[in-house]
């Protein structure tokens, strides 16, 4: 764990098999888990066409479970001597002695084997500051090129995960990880990209600067359209940040406790018959580790099939009180949630942007959604507003950007109202977690008020 | 710790950096929870560690590392310049600071009862009490309960010869009962939603706050609201009880008055503002009754935006936002109050940690009291709702177009609080919204609530803000928007 200048710090597998020794050595607990994070982060950060803020992190977080008597308990701490780990299991163990037994609570999991993902770049990990700023200057000289203003991010990185307990249990995760969003400010407009990876060269930042000069300069001078039911064309962003609040729903402890829209809904059609939704950690899109907060092995789990809720995903102790078998989506214990797939991939068609839009008389085009949230839990209504480049559709053709909209709209409904869909792609945006997700055109998506931009 | 930021200041300033200043934070939390009859998270934390920011050559550099030996700290230092450096390849003007008097200070908030010392099988005790409670009552189908505290140790040097030790204890306490019946899930909580009610004290808040008292009838309207009738859809008159009044402020006037938004530099995430520079001191932000100040000091009471000094070592103030109705003043730092010609900072600029650099964040945003009791402006109301607890909240990226719902309400009929209403939503555009506002309570109705789960900034930053707010009445607003179409 040793750092030098410039080199971004980091924790080598054999660094956090130490820790956990020592872990071992000072935990008087019946069962020990011990999590070891190592972040290394930059971030660069630009407005008004100009670097404004530049960061850097590095921390490594040493968090021990202690199991005393079917009680169980977390401390964590990042100072990593040996006095400081003596303290944290000891207080780990004495957070679990103070509370009443959970009859629920299962014995940790022995050693599992673990498909191998490849989320490493080296390159990535190690970005200068220098290559960002460098980057992030193509990217104001292509916004002064058409009078725009740009403001965005670049950021790269890693994580390092290691996951052990006392019976034996050892995995390990490494993922670099880059990002660069833009949104391309005119006097009137607004148009937004963004992208996330484990490598930062195929984040094509030329490319998604253009598109975002493009939406806000094709988006000039706004017009009112009245509110109302239209049909739209969701960009994969768009899609993926409404998805987002489906995932704690498709955990099993969520529809167990009845806090889940799918609650009584298990085994039926929620959706169109041309929605499939799996969770897929392997998907060669898909971030994240292998395994969950236990350590078990994430699986692929289908989801939804032709439009039938087929299965949730369940950690231990879940799969335990509804007779299901566990598929690797527990949050690390103790939590309240349970579990969330955290790996969405909806299937998707054969369609083009160009195509939905040639097929649409009349609706609009929306690049991204802002400030969503849940109206009702049951019926999955959402609000939101549209932002950065929407746009009015007339005769299959995008005539104009028009002012941006609210929307109340049920997620439910809406995936019954699916007509279209391109191939799914690895989508970011700003509500939820990276999704593989397609472009979808709505038939009827409710906009309910106007703002005055 | 001292020693520590001193060691970063002196490595920035041999590395080139023009200015310096390091923050090293000791932040200990402490979360419990409950969950139908069991224990939910029980976890602490610790994390320890320094940031340093510095100007070179112009422009901003910042890192931050938890490995607090001297090598680290040197690296650490080198490398924020170093980042400064590559920052100033894409400068337009050197980074100008409004001019602040060095500041040597030990301040300690009021804490009575440390909450790191109640037991944490007392804490638990109470939590499962409160669960019982819940559960009690037929149809609760989920009882949740929690307790969050929170002591931030923090020293902050700059080069310009600030040195200021803070330490800060923060509480939060609060209970959600579910109920899911037919096709409906509704929820009550107390005394608020998302968490509870936070404050900058200790565990004498959980005392006050009574939750085994309220959790019966809270839980009671849980299961009630399903047998009430929908929120109607149409123009009302309004009464907001404060701790949704709280939130409204802090969406429709706290987010607009940020500088930084106003200013573009959160084009990008957060969004920005439509409290442009030319409406300062002219725009009719709201009704002439209508006062709101941003203010740290402890005058203001303890809230989650109260400290001494913020993160540039700027002295808390009271900062008037709002007042008798017009727009007054905004939130800034130093380099965005120099930026629009202001003498000086006015002490928003916090981190959420040491691993992160500071932002303009509301302080305590708070609607001056009225006169009069709730039970008074009801009297006065002939035909409206009255809406209680946040359940759902959004506002554009310039913060005109809002809409909340919130978890439970009451139709008011000629002057009297008469049937629940499940379902409450009520949207609008800001402006016109506070200008629609015609009485605000009094100070005996005045509760300072805390936000604690403010987000901001990239890589983001959750900030605890304070908001104190007494049900005020707004007239004529859009109810029921949220079910429409659906």
């Amino acid at each position: 764990m040793k750092q030098q200048h410039n080199e971004p710090m980091t924790l080598s597998r054999q660094s956090a098999d130490e820790l956990f020794s020592k872990v071992l050595k000072y935990s008087r607990a019946e069962e020990t888990e011990a999590s070891v994070t190592g972040t290394s982060y930059s971030l660069t950060r630009f407005a008004n066409n100009t670097i404004h803020q530049n960061v850097s992190e590095e921390d490594i977080n040493l968090s021990v479970r202690a199991v005393a008597g079917q009680r169980t308990a977390r401390a964590s701490t990042n100072k990593l001597d040996d006095d400081s780990i003596r303290e944290v299991c000891e207080a780990a163990l004495a957070l679990a002695s103070l509370q009443p037994p959970n009859p629920d609570l299962l014995p940790m999991p022995g050693p599992q084997m673990y498909r191998a993902v490849d989320r490493y770049d080296g390159e990535t990990a190690q970005l200068s500051p220098q290559t960002r700023a460098e980057t992030v200057r193509k990217v104001i000289q292509r916004a002064e090129k058409d009078g725009l203003t740009a403001a965005g991010v670049f950021s790269s990185g890693c994580t390092v995960h290691a996951l052990y307990n006392s019976r034996g249990l050892a995995a390990f995760h490494e993922e670099s990880i880059s990002e660069f969003s833009v949104t391309m400010l005119g006097e009137t407009s607004s148009g937004w990209a963004k992208k996330t990876g484990p490598r930062h060269q195929a984040l094509d930042i030329d490319a998604l600067a253009d598109r975002a000069a493009r939406k806000a300069l094709r988006s000039r001078e706004p017009r009112e359209a009245p509110p109302g039911k239209y049909a739209v064309i969701l960009e994969p962003s768009a899609v993926m940040d409404l998805l987002g609040f489906l995932l704690l729903d498709f955990g099993g402890l969520s529809v167990y406790e009845k806090r889940s829209c799918f609650t009584g809904r298990v085994g039926e059609k929620v959706f169109g018959e041309n929605i499939q939704i799996r969770d897929d950690v392997f998907h060669p899109s898909s971030g994240g580790a292998p395994f969950d907060g236990e350590g078990v092995p994430r699986q692929r789990v289908s989801l939804v099939e032709n439009g039938v809720l087929k299965n949730l995903v369940y950690c231990r102790e879940t799969a335990h009180k509804m007779g299901a078998q566990p598929t690797g989506h527990g949050f690390p214990l103790p939590n309240e949630y349970g579990e969330a797939p955290l790996n969405l991939v909806v299937e998707g068609g054969h369609a083009s942007e160009e195509e939905m839009i040639r097929s649409t008389e009349r609706g609009l085009l929306v690049t991204r959604f802002w400030y969503i949230r849940e109206v009702d839990p049951y019926a999955k209504i959402l609000t939101g507003m549209t932002r950065d480049g929407t746009f009015w559709i007339e005769n299959g053709e995008v005539k104009y950007g028009v002012k941006n909209f609210r929307f109340n709209q049920s997620i439910i409904e809406m995936l019954n109202q699916v007509e279209m869909m391109s191939p799914s792609e690895r989508a970011a945006g700003e509500e939820s977690i990276e999704m593989v997700v397609p472009k979808m055109k709505i038939r009827e998506f409710n906009f309910s008020s106007l703002t005055k931009f | 710790m001292k020693d520590q930021a001193q060691q970063a200041l002196d490595t920035a300033a041999a590395q080139g950096a023009t200015y310096a200043d390091a923050r090293v934070m000791d932040i200990r939390q402490r979360y419990l929870s409950t969950k139908n009859g069991q224990a939910g998270q029980v976890r602490d934390s610790h994390s320890l560690g320094i940031g340093i920011r510095v100007i070179a050559d112009g422009a901003w550099g910042f890192a931050s590392t938890q490995d607090l030996s001297r090598p680290s700290i040197d690296a650490a230092a080198a490398q924020a310049v170093e980042i400064a450096r590559a920052s100033a390849l894409c400068k337009k003007r050197n980074v100008r600071l409004a001019p602040e008097g060095k500041a040597i200070d030990h301040w300690e908030a009021a804490c009575k009862v440390d909450p790191f010392t109640i037991p944490v099988s007392t804490c638990l005790d109470l939590l499962l009490k409160v669960d019982a409670e819940l559960r009690k009552v037929k149809g609760v189908t989920l009882a949740e309960a929690a307790l969050d505290f929170r002591k931030i140790d923090q020293v902050f040097l700059s080069s310009e010869g600030s040195e200021i030790r803070q330490v800060k204890t923060q509480t939060g306490a609060g209970f959600v009962a579910t109920s899911f019946s037919g096709n409906e899930i509704q929820r009550r909580s107390y005394p608020n939603s998302f968490g509870g009610q936070y404050q900058t004290r200790g565990y004498e808040l959980v005392e006050e706050l009574d939750l085994l008292g309220h959790a019966p009838e809270i839980a009671e309207q849980a299961v009630a609201l399903h047998q009430c009738d929908q929120c109607p859809a149409g123009e009302k008159d309004i009464i907001l009880g404060s701790s949704q009044l709280g939130l409204q402020i802090h969406e429709s006037i706290g987010h607009p008055i940020e500088l930084d938004r106003v200013l573009g530099d959160e084009a990008n995430f957060a969004g920005m503002s439509f409290l442009t520079l030319d409406k300062l001191g002219k725009l009719k932000y709201a009704s002439d009754i209508v006062n709101v100040v941003a203010d740290a000091t402890v005058l203001h009471g303890p809230g989650l935006g109260t400290f001494a000094y913020d993160d540039e070592g700027v002295a808390a103030q009271c900062t008037p936002i709002i007042q008798n109705g017009l727009f007054a003043g905004y939130l800034t730092s130093r380099e965005s109050a120099a930026s629009i010609g202001q003498p000086r900072s006015s002490g928003a600029m916090r981190a959420d940690g040491w691993n992160r650099i500071p932002l303009i964040r509301m302080t305590n945003v708070s609607l001056l009291p009225g006169k009069g009791k709730l039970e008074d402006l009801i009297a006065d109301t002939n035909d409206g709702i009255y809406l209680e607890t946040n359940r759902s909240w959004s506002i554009d990226d310039r913060r005109y177009n809002f809409q909340f719902g919130t978890e439970i309400g009451w139709e008011i009929k000629h002057g009297k609080k008469t049937r629940m209403l499940k379902n409450p939503s009520y949207g609008g555009i800001t402006t016109e919204f506070w200008n629609s506002c015609d009485a605000i309570c009094g100070l005996e109705e005045w509760v300072l609530w805390g936000t604690p789960n403010c987000g901001k900034g990239q890589p983001m930053q959750t900030m605890g803000t304070g908001h104190g707010a007494s049900p005020a009445r707004f007239r004529k607003v859009k109810v029921g928007v949220a079910y429409q179409g659906n």
